[in-house]
């Protein structure tokens, strides 16, 4: 194939990947702030069906129910805690996106925290070490044998 | 100069280190993450009220089963998982150890009738509900899951996704008697 061949094929296959063609959006929402807060709690719970989405990435059917029920518990004037409590007395904390800071989850919060204070310290005593093997200072014997090899060194380094 | 000072704990302990998170991650991937667990264990089982699946003008509510140990099976139709348990439910109904009854969740009412029909009913009556809404309240993520409730209407086990034999002979059955007993 040659290359005007190419690009000509290329440019085709962009232009039908125009965003024109993507569905249609869904139609706006009777309540936009409504929805803007169904999407925001979504946004908090696991989907368990699909458990690395949150309900609010998921079509999942159950997904689906479970924004369905935010939204009528919002309906109903239940505050974001509320919903929250009523998804985790059902689903337990699973349901929660983000893991509660609690007794049970201290090491899945703190772990990777300690894994990396652990890490550093050994490192800063390691260079810490090093350092002071390096910096060892010299008796007078040494400093004088120093002196002269370097002196024997200089001379012959001359040619 | 590393290499001159390496001693026996600075060979061992990453290695050991190694090791450990080995073996921990194995048993991670040896676990169901689909299995999570019920916050309702040892709450009462939620309130409901439903039509029946085969007598629509009849209710069932869970508080019909008072004073009794029972299973609450959730099943459906389009669930692939369900045929697969079914047998075991099958046994177990005929074994007359422990009443079941099924919780048709989010299926239409005549294809639900129809794959009892087809494959046997276990069920002393199944609960049909249409929305899925009693399921929520249940926790339901997927179906089929089981509940043992005791005779004051409090779950004592769920297992999410199907019963096998084993589950059967070991869980279910000593705690169906262990509750009916006490």
């Amino acid at each position: 194939m040659n290359s005007t061949v190419v690009k000509t094929l290329a440019l085709v296959f962009l232009m039908l990947c125009n965003p024109a063609f993507g569905k249609e959006a869904a139609p706006a929402a009777e309540d936009p702030v409504l929805e803007q807060r169904v999407t925001a709690l979504s946004a908090e719970l696991r989907c368990l069906v699909c458990q690395n989405q949150t309900i609010a990435d998921s079509n999942a059917p159950l997904a689906i129910d479970l924004k369905n029920q935010v939204r009528e518990k919002i309906k109903q004037g239940q505050s974001d805690s509320e919903i929250i409590d009523y998804m985790v007395a059902r689903y337990g904390d699973f349901v929660l996106y983000r893991p509660p800071f609690k007794a049970t989850t201290l090491v899945l919060w703190l772990g990777p925290l300690l894994l990396l204070a652990t890490g550093l310290f050994t490192l800063f005593r390691k260079l810490a070490r090093r350092r002071t093997v390096a910096e060892t200072e010299l008796s007078g014997a040494e400093r004088e044998r120093a002196a002269t090899l370097l002196a024997a060194d200089s001379e012959t380094g001359k040619r | 100069m590393a290499t001159e000072t390496l001693n026996k704990t600075q060979v061992f302990l990453p290695l050991g280190i190694f090791a450990a998170l080995v073996v921990l991650l194995g048993v991670g991937l040896t676990l169901n993450p689909r299995e999570v667990p019920s916050p309702l264990i040892d709450k009462p089982a939620p309130h409901f009220e439903l039509p029946q699946l085969h007598a629509p003008d009849k209710v069932f509510s869970e508080k019909d089963m008072l004073g009794k140990v029972w299973l609450l099976n959730v099943w459906a139709s389009w669930c692939v998982a369900c045929r697969e348990e079914h047998p075991v439910l099958l046994d177990l109904a005929r074994s007359g150890v422990v009443p079941i009854y099924g919780l048709n969740y989010k299926d239409e009412r005549k294809d639900g009738i129809a794959w009892l029909q087809r494959l046997g009913d276990p069920y002393q009556l199944s609960a049909y509900d249409i929305k899925g809404m009693v399921g929520i309240d249940y926790g339901v993520y997927g179906v089929p899951e089981t509940y043992v409730i005791d005779r004051r209407g409090v779950i004592r086990f769920k297992k999410i996704g199907v019963l096998t034999p084993a589950i059967v002979k070991q869980k279910i059955l000593p705690l169906v008697n262990e509750l009916n007993r006490g």
